[in-house]
């Protein structure tokens, strides 16, 4: 560098060399850690001792609503994905559209989530079972929550006009981190609906 | 819309005085109480992360002093045995929370830029918000103890003994959300580390060129962002069992109380090394500079900094041998933590090599730094013989651990850190420290040290338990408690003689000049104490001492070049580099002075403030608040480059 | 004048080992030299990478001192440029010194899985399987004898030397540590698990031990003790445990009332109204050596000021204060005394 500069260079926040799409790298592996201890301690607590019929308690949790929820939160991953090939090809329609519906799907997995929850026969005190449903599943709620926001706030700044097909940093990161929300549910239904029906009981 | 407003072709040309003003008047922090409170620059956080660290260092070390006296001889009674637990418990938690990671995370602030030729971290703002939190969980965390309700069953906070059924006050409460939001200080600066080390270092700085020191943080800063979320989460489960009516460690309901030693130590044992691989790092870098040679071994001792942190995850369960768990989980976690002393040697190996290679000069600092490969070989050995499964069992909980962690803590953190201050005060505030009073210094710390701590190795050998606030007289520990609590005042003494040598030389040392060790990093290469934008032109380096190059036999290679490179100064402006080459990549658009860190860590400490209380109200207030300063925050920004809009102000 | 400095780092650690070394058999807790079959191996393998260790720190220090003081140093000057060393040489102090130390890391890995594989399990049956719970702040001591009777005792183990016993460790409350440095290395006792160790002692005699996982406010006084007897002394004492406290005079008699009416709701005695399971089983009392966890000696003048103020002996124990007559109390002491 000493003499001159051969090629220019971008100015700003730039697709992934923005350094906000680097710390949401690091901090989605953070959140993922999160995770892997919580579903540790899912697993931990699943080979010790219990009552009968207390893990999982009142049996497997029935498949059926849990998978058309997960079915919703993974369209609204592609919803995103759409949004973001979108706007590199400076097609800010279609980045509005992706992320609007990316942020309903997401809202719509919270409700079911919600009645999915007053369905359950028991309680947060009821059994350390229970307490890690709840808990688990409230931890992976929460973040959906903050990615709804995310998506909403993105829509939001999208129609304000915000971002082109060079300027799109933003969208690039907040869609990392609801890609790891979606990500992240596989894992939390494999070990709470999938598990229990391979026959992992105390 | 052009592509041209989103690209440039910045100029190489030398430094002038000229250029040094207008970047002087892009970069300075605002006057005032204003800019205090909005500063984003990394040296005055770095600097606020220093003395707010040895703020608790003090606190701390006079917690210890107070129950040495309790301890010195049998059956005294100078504090109740509740007293006690506070104080010992607030004792751990100080140093190894407050003091010990927080005065890394500051010389690693201040310097990384300056390492790397850089104009400031990655993520500025960031960098404040991990500041403020930091301060706030500090508060949060003394403010049980200062109304008589300090955590009182140890720093690892075993349940049942944490649970509501034992511990009914707030004391546990106020410890477990304390450190949760100081976990998340910790997180977010170990992700601008990491960021900063990807994406900051100047030209030609490919990752065979980076000084030790950053090796060091990065990995601590890697490890921390794996390993934090396992304590945060076990602190919020055991807030929620004590609060909320949750099992995960209410055995009587069919909880574990050994999942919170797993999720603790999963932690506990990567933060161990978090704590000492940067303070290694300083000795790695600053060492050498008094051998008037380059560090033997610079690759081996990179990787070996590397291999510890990734062994250090895998002998968590060292701390757990006393459990019952099972013989051939033992005998894994017993050879993987003796073999872990593997990395450590190469360490005390490539330093006794480098003294015996080079010529020493017997400044302040390299006496701190060399007597640490001492204290770090003391430390080590006796970390090998806890080791090993049948000696833990005699060794665990006894004072021969407590000697232990104090020669790792204060042997591999302490004293490098006061030698790096001795070392870099001239750098923090263009004045050189009293070498004279520096010798006094050391010599009090040292014997101090020693004399206070080596016979805690003797007093846990003839069966001392940790943790206990007094004894009888016929156990045969009168005498060697004694000389433990002499030792600890001398010691004691010795960090007051650093404290005044700071005070002195701030107001009267010698004028440093730029570079006053005739060290060979980039650091040295800017004033003292450096401009705001740390370098007028972003230099380009070809070696990893580009100060030195010019006496160092180096056959057929560039120079590295300082005075004149890559101009930004089109508003606040670094440059971003490819991760492993760094070849330039990016112009990054900087932010300036602003109080959303400030606003976002008092919201967190609202909600803190909530769930200590239970109080929804709160609660939801702070979630709202922290909700609002974040999407302060994130708005897009033209001036930051964010927006397709482009800000042609600059 | 370097060599003076050599000396003191040499001779400072040294010293204070052989100060140590003295000390070290007089005090009851070291486990310098152990006392039985399991205790043994581990005293050898102590020894050996203590030994270990201060050879290491001897080298290094030498090895640093020498490094330090082997040519004149050089001085320094204020911002001046000096003559600075090739970087070349030392990476054979790397390969030499990590080689070294991978052997003897190698060697003492193998060690310990042998010792670890030696003392899991003991080498011969169990003679007789004791359960010990730890509580804030006593140890609980649960014998079965052979026809299944069983009767509880505190803070006194008996064993039979030269016999393996079992150990039932289990958390009453929070977790205590259970540990007997002369006889073997610590077990947790963890509520809602039961740990099993075992024990053995060469030879009769007392063995001190001390509860070593931080347990709350009155951790620091929860010592008990290992008394192994002869197989015949330790029968003898088993069946004595086993009968019920023998027929008393007749102030004992007005005492079982008092203690009946004041203490039986957390302390039992066999035969008696006296059933409570909070505090220890007290048939017996009088067998004891100490009181107390361990705390006080067990006489009459103790036993009297610990039941005026147990907090003052132990503060923050569970035992209360109870508010009792003057006659009250001397009537439950001699009532105590006469519990042999």
């Amino acid at each position: 560098m000493a003499e001159r500069l051969e090629q220019r260079l971008p100015v700003g926040a730039m697709d992934t060399r923005a350094s906000g799409w680097w710390a949401m790298i690091f901090t989605v592996f953070t959140e993922a850690s999160l995770f892997v201890y919580l579903l540790f301690s899912y697993y931990y607590l699943a080979v010790q001792p219990h009552a009968p019929g207390t893990f999982p308690e009142g049996g497997p949790p029935p498949l059926g609503i849990a998978a058309i929820n997960t079915a919703i939160l993974l369209i609204s991953s592609v919803a995103v994905g759409w949004a973001q090939l979108g706007i590199e090809r400076n097609n800010r329609w279609r980045l509005v559209a992706g992320l609007g519906t990316g942020a309903l799907l997401g809202m719509i997995f919270l409700v079911i989530q919600w009645f999915e929850w007053g369905d359950r026969p028991f309680g947060l005190s009821s059994t350390p079972y229970s307490s890690l449903y709840f808990v688990i599943t409230g931890f992976h709620m929460a973040h959906v929550a903050v990615g709804v926001l995310m998506l909403l706030a993105l829509t939001w700044w999208s129609k304000l006009g915000y971002f082109n097909n060079r300027r799109f940093a933003h969208i690039h990161i907040g869609a990392l981190y609801w890609h790891f929300v979606d990500a992240v549910w596989i894992a939390v239904f494999f070990t709470f609906y999938i598990t229990p029906l391979l026959g992992l009981k105390a | 819309m052009t592509s041209t407003d989103y690209e440039r072709r910045p100029s190489v040309a030398p430094e002038t005085p000229g250029l040094a003003e207008r970047l002087n008047r892009l970069w300075e922090t605002a006057p005032g109480l204003y800019g205090w409170l909005a500063t984003v620059d990394h040296k005055e956080i770095g600097i606020r992360y220093i003395i707010t660290a040895f703020a608790f260092l003090i606190l701390g070390g006079i917690e210890a002093l107070i129950f040495r006296l309790q301890l010195s001889w049998s059956n005294l009674h100078l504090l109740t045995p509740e007293q006690y637990d506070q104080l010992f418990t607030v004792h751990g938690m100080t140093m190894i929370f407050l003091y010990a990671g927080p005065v890394l995370s500051g010389f690693s602030n201040y310097l990384w830029p300056l390492l790397l030729g850089a104009r400031d971290m990655a993520l500025p703002r960031l960098n404040a918000l991990s500041y403020w939190i930091y301060l706030c969980a500090g508060i949060v965390l003394y403010s049980g103890f200062a109304i008589g309700f300090g955590p009182n069953v140890g720093w690892f906070n075993y349940v049942p003994l944490a649970a509501r059924a034992y511990n009914d006050g707030p004391n546990i409460d106020i410890y477990a959300l304390g450190m949760i939001l100081l976990g998340i200080s910790t997180t977010v600066g170990s992700i601008n580390f990491v960021v900063t080390f990807l994406r900051m270092r100047c030209p030609g700085m490919s990752i065979n060129r980076v000084p030790i020191l950053a090796w060091g943080t990065l990995t601590a800063s890697a490890a921390n962002i794996f390993a934090i979320p396992a304590v945060s989460l076990a602190f919020l489960l055991l807030w929620m069992d004590r609060n909320v009516g949750t099992h995960f460690f209410d055995v009587a309901a069919g909880g574990s109380a050994l999942l919170w030693q797993h999720l603790f130590w999963m932690f506990g044992h990567p933060w161990v090394y978090a704590i000492v691989l940067p303070a290694m790092g300083m000795v790695s870098d600053g060492l050498p500079v008094f051998c008037r040679r380059p560090l033997v071994g610079y690759s081996v001792v990179a990787l070996a900094t590397v291999a510890t942190m990734v062994l250090g995850f895998g002998v968590w369960v060292h701390h757990m041998f006393a459990t019952g768990l099972p013989g051939v989980s033992l005998s894994f976690f017993s050879a993987a933590s003796i073999i872990i002393a593997l990395p450590s040697a190469v360490g005390v190996f490539a330093w006794l090599a480098t003294i015996w290679t080079g010529r020493p000069i017997f400044t302040t600092p390299f006496l701190f730094f060399a007597s640490f490969i001492l204290l770090f070989t003391i430390g080590g050995v006796s970390g090998y013989m806890t080791g090993s499964v049948p000696v833990d069992w005699q060794l665990t909980d006894t004072y021969f651990v407590v000697a232990h962690l104090h020669y790792v803590l204060i042997g591999i953190n302490v004293f490098p850190v006061v030698g790096a201050t001795y070392f870099w005060f001239p750098k923090f505030t263009g004045r050189m420290m009293d070498e004279r009073l520096g010798r006094w210094n050391f010599w009090t710390m040292f014997v101090g040290f020693n004399l206070g701590f080596f016979p805690m190795h003797i007093s846990g050998l003839l069966g001392m338990p940790r943790r206990i606030y007094t004894y009888g007289d016929n156990m045969g520990w009168d005498w060697i408690n004694l000389i433990t609590t002499v030792g600890s005042f001398l010691f004691g003494l010795g960090v007051l003689l650093f404290v005044w040598n700071v005070a002195k030389s701030l107001r009267a040392g010698v004028v440093a000049g730029d570079n006053p060790w005739d060290a060979p990093t980039l650091e040295w290469a800017t004033s003292s104490p450096p401009p705001p934008y740390n370098f007028a032109v972003i230099p380009t380096v070809a070696s990893r001492h580009p100060l030195w190059e010019d006496r160092l036999a180096r056959v057929g290679t560039e120079k590295s070049v300082i005075g004149r490179g890559l101009v930004l100064e089109q508003g606040r402006e670094a440059l971003g580099t490819t991760p492993l080459d760094a070849q330039p990549n990016v112009i990054l658009k900087m932010p300036g002075d602003t109080l959303v860190p400030l606003c976002l860590a008092l919201a967190m400490s609202v909600l803190t403030i909530g769930l200590a209380l239970v109080n929804w109200f709160v609660v939801a207030a702070g979630v709202v608040l922290i909700a609002a300063a974040i999407l302060a925050w994130l708005w897009p920004s033209a001036s930051l480059g964010e927006t397709a809009e482009v800000d042609r102000d600059g | 004048m370097p060599h003076a400095r050599l000396a003191i780092l040499g001779f400072a650690p040294t010293t204070f080992l052989s100060i140590g070394a003295t000390a070290a058999y007089a005090a009851p807790l070291q486990f310098l030299t152990g006392a039985g079959d399991k205790a043994t191996p581990v005293v050898w393998l102590t020894w050996g990478v203590l030994l270990v260790s201060v050879v290491v720190i001897v080298i290094i220090a030498g090895l640093l001192a020498a490094a330090v003081w082997r040519r004149p140093t050089l001085p320094w000057t204020l911002g001046q440029k000096a003559v600075l060393l090739p970087d070349e040489g030392g990476l054979n102090w790397l390969w030499l010194g990590v080689g070294l130390s991978a052997l003897v890391l190698l060697i003492s890995v193998v060690w310990t899985v042998k010792v670890l594989a030696d003392i899991q399990a003991p080498g011969s049956r169990p003679s007789i399987t004791i359960e010990v719970t730890g509580r804030q702040w006593w140890w609980q001591v649960h014998y079965i004898s052979p026809d299944g009777r069983g009767f509880n005792t505190a803070n006194e183990i008996h064993i039979p030397a030269g016999e393996i016993v079992r150990l039932k460790l289990v958390g009453g409350d929070v977790i205590h540590s259970f540990w007997v440095p002369q006889l073997a290395g610590k077990m947790d006792a963890i509520p809602g698990l039961t740990n099993e160790t075992w024990i053995e002692a060469s030879h009769p005699g007392i063995y001190q031990g001390q509860c070593t996982e931080y347990c709350g406010v009155e951790h620091s006084k929860m010592l008990f003790r290992v008394i192994a007897q002869t197989p015949a002394d330790f029968h003898a004492w088993q069946a004595h445990q086993l009968a019920e406290p023998a027929q008393r005079a007749i102030t004992a008699t007005k005492g079982e009332q008092a203690f009946v009416d004041h203490c039986g709701n957390c302390h039992s005695v066999r035969g008696t109204a006296a059933q409570g399971s909070l505090g220890p089983d007290l048939s017996h009392l009088m067998t004891r050596q100490t009181i107390a966890s361990g705390v006080l000696p067990n006489d009459a003048h103790t036993l009297a000021a610990w039941i005026a103020d147990p907090q003052g002996v132990k503060p923050g124990n569970s035992m209360p204060v109870v508010n009792l007559s003057a006659d009250e109390r001397s009537d439950i002491t001699a009532y105590l005394l006469a519990l042999n």
